[in-house]
């Protein structure tokens, strides 16, 4: 077995964790060639590029998929007709056009993917880097907290919250999600801030009298930027996958379109029976596309800043 | 061990603590109550109205003061007395979840177990193998980023509704004319609905495995110790071998980490299917306002994991040595 880039100075954990300090600290020079050497591994990365392929092409879909909707989803039209020239994904039970249906629900779920993504990864983050900098009894109790809703079933409790609040909108439904799924990765970020407390540059950083919250945005985050990116493309798949999960439960926002809605709608009226295919395929391979296409994204991106990883 | 598992448990009772206050507070803390909420639904009279809210406060207790509403809650809860369900009314809501959780339990031990044990062995003997890799690897990530509704759609569209033909039934936990009994038609019956949700919640777990174990592997593989035994001459497969048991450890906490999202999975799974365990229960529950069974199921299902997640840790105490010594904290 051979071991390409075998760099025993670069992973202090199995995660990636860019290079030590020193580097991104002492001037430009190394850091631009770092940044360079990156870009060589990026664009050689097969997952890397089918992962971000495939996110980006269903972003493009949501961006100017609206200039070809050519009948609204609210409108209806003759209903059970399969996909034609006409109607592209087919019409649904109603009659709607599964088309237009299928651009406006995927602006939606990865709105609120995204929203619900940025929102875990800010708390996350937020937490973890206090938990791990901070240390003591901040840090046991923190602990304590991301322990208690990490052992909690996100969905079961998102129910519950959603079922009793009744009225939610995209906006409250991200929040709910951001709220809850943040958990594992403040715990991976705690654990990162803790191997980087230790290093001398930070320590040079207290004595040089910077305040807490400069040594934490200015020394310890950039040195773990490209493992934040991470974390953030991982919530931002999962709350892709849990939204879609409580729209399909009739738990989203009432009024609207969703990849989940679609699919809860087809399952209510009947698709399956009536083999109207089109309705809830399209949904399903979307979220699967994007999700995937994220993890498989965010495998390659490892692979990218860990040296280690890249061998065969 | 007994400080690792001491701490453990302190977890899990406060976690059980907070579940449980949630669940009271909830709610307490929307706008209305659950009462005024179930009586909108009946548009009666203002004064029939105001006798049947009273009289309905007065029953649930939402009258008294909160810290006695708050005991009592507890009171119950030690009691193994989780309220009354409305849309079963009068049937206490024990007895409403235990009619169904059989029918989840025996759908996620099978799915939880042979999906951990199935993607860890194909994840293990993919990592670092190009040809097995290529062609594993797209596919977890496939079944892992699929929608759990989705998957069940869709093997019920191929499977059940006609897609391929017609080898399952589509819906329900039995045929409907059937009376539960031990005969052969009944368990032959429970059988055939069994089978597209497990392969379901299956055939999605088993994805995220397998590249979690992958992964693994190959930071295994990549460590001092494994490059220290080849370096001795040590045969490939036991440099696996060893990488296998090491990677063995985060997958067990990992499993203790997806049990929610697992039981989230079933949830959504059951619904699809309308099979008649807990998750579908909960859309009953949802559907028909009735706050009491959708607290119970919670409380329930919250209990579940924390067994689980205690039984997990045992596991590990038994898999990892350096727990039983006390040389690894919790």
């Amino acid at each position: 077995m051979t071991v390409v880039g075998h760099d025993r100075e670069v992973a202090t954990s199995p995660s990636g964790v860019d290079a030590p300090a020193p580097v991104a600290s002492s001037g430009k020079g190394p850091t631009k060639r770092r940044r360079f050497e990156f870009l060589y591994f990026a664009v050689r990365n097969p997952k890397l590029i089918i992962g971000l392929s495939l996110v980006l092409l269903f972003v493009l879909i949501a961006f100017i998929g609206p200039l070809f909707v050519k009948h609204p989803y609210t409108t209806f039209y003759l209903p059970f007709r399969p996909p034609s020239a006409q109607y592209w994904f087919g019409t649904n039970y109603f009659g709607n056009d599964v088309f237009a249906e299928f651009v406006y629900g995927l602006r939606e779920s990865l709105f609120v993917g995204l929203l619900a993504g940025c929102g875990a990864t800010v708390i996350g983050m937020t937490l973890g880097f206090v938990a791990g900098y901070k240390g003591g009894l901040v840090d046991e109790g923190l602990n304590v907290l991301t322990n208690v809703l990490l052992t909690l079933p996100t969905l079961v409790l998102l129910i519950l919250v959603a079922g009793f609040l009744q009225h939610t909108s995209a906006l409250t439904e991200a929040l709910l999600i951001a709220c809850t799924t943040w958990t594992w990765s403040m715990r991976a970020i705690r654990a990162q801030t803790f191997s980087l407390v230790s290093r001398d540059f930070v320590g040079l950083a207290r004595l040089s009298g910077e305040k807490s919250r400069s040594i934490i945005l200015r020394e310890i985050a950039p040195n773990m930027s490209s493992y934040l990116f991470l974390v953030f493309i991982l919530l931002f798949g999962s709350s892709i996958l849990t939204a879609a999960g409580l729209d399909f439960l009739g738990l989203g926002p009432p009024n609207g379109m969703s990849l989940g809605i679609m699919m809860e709608q087809a399952t209510d009226w009947s698709a399956l029976q009536l083999h109207l295919w089109w309705w809830f395929i399209p949904p399903g391979v979307a979220i699967t596309s994007v999700v995937g296409g994220l993890y498989l994204a965010n495998v390659g991106l490892d692979e990218v800043f860990n040296p280690k990883l890249r061998a065969l | 061990m007994r400080r690792y598992l001491a701490r453990k448990l302190i977890i899990y009772v406060v976690t059980f603590w907070v579940a449980a206050t949630t669940d009271w507070l909830l709610p307490r803390l929307v706008p209305g109550n659950p009462i005024s909420l179930l009586l909108s639904k009946l548009s009666l009279q203002p004064t029939t109205y105001n006798a049947t809210y009273n009289l309905y406060m007065k029953a649930f207790g939402f009258n008294r003061p909160w810290w006695k509403q708050y005991l009592s809650f507890w009171d119950a809860l030690v009691h193994g007395n989780l309220g009354v369900s409305i849309y079963e009314f009068p049937k206490p809501v024990t007895s409403v979840i235990a009619d169904s959780v059989l029918f989840t339990l025996g759908l996620l031990i099978p799915a939880i177990l042979l999906a951990y044990f199935a993607g860890n062995k194909v994840g293990a003997m993919a990592a670092r193998r190009k040809s097995l890799d290529n062609t594993v690897l797209p596919v977890s990530y496939i079944l892992t980023g699929t929608p759990y509704p989705w998957l069940a759609l869709l093997l019920a569209f191929l499977f059940a509704a006609g897609g391929i033909g017609h080898f399952f039934p589509i819906s329900g936990g039995f045929s409907y004319g059937l009376v539960p009994g031990l005969n052969w038609t009944f368990v032959w019956s429970l059988a055939t609905h069994w089978v597209l949700p497990f392969l379901t919640l299956f055939l999605v777990a088993f994805g995220g495995w397998a590249i979690g174990m992958r992964n693994l592997i190959i930071y295994e593989l990549e460590s001092d110790y494994s490059h220290y035994l080849e370096a001795l001459g040590a045969p490939p497969k036991l440099v696996r071998k060893y990488a296998y048991k090491n990677a063995r450890l985060p997958q067990i906490t990992g499993l203790a980490l997806q049990l929610g999202v697992l039981v989230g999975g079933a949830v959504l799974t059951e619904v699809t299917f309308s099979y008649p365990g807990l998750g579908f229960l909960v859309l009953k529950a949802i559907g028909n306002d009735d706050y009491f069974l959708l607290q119970g199921i919670f409380m329930f299902i919250i209990i579940g994991v924390l067994a689980s997640n205690f039984i997990i840790d045992i596991v590990y105490v038994l898999v990892d040595p350096r727990t039983r010594v006390g040389i690894a904290g919790a």
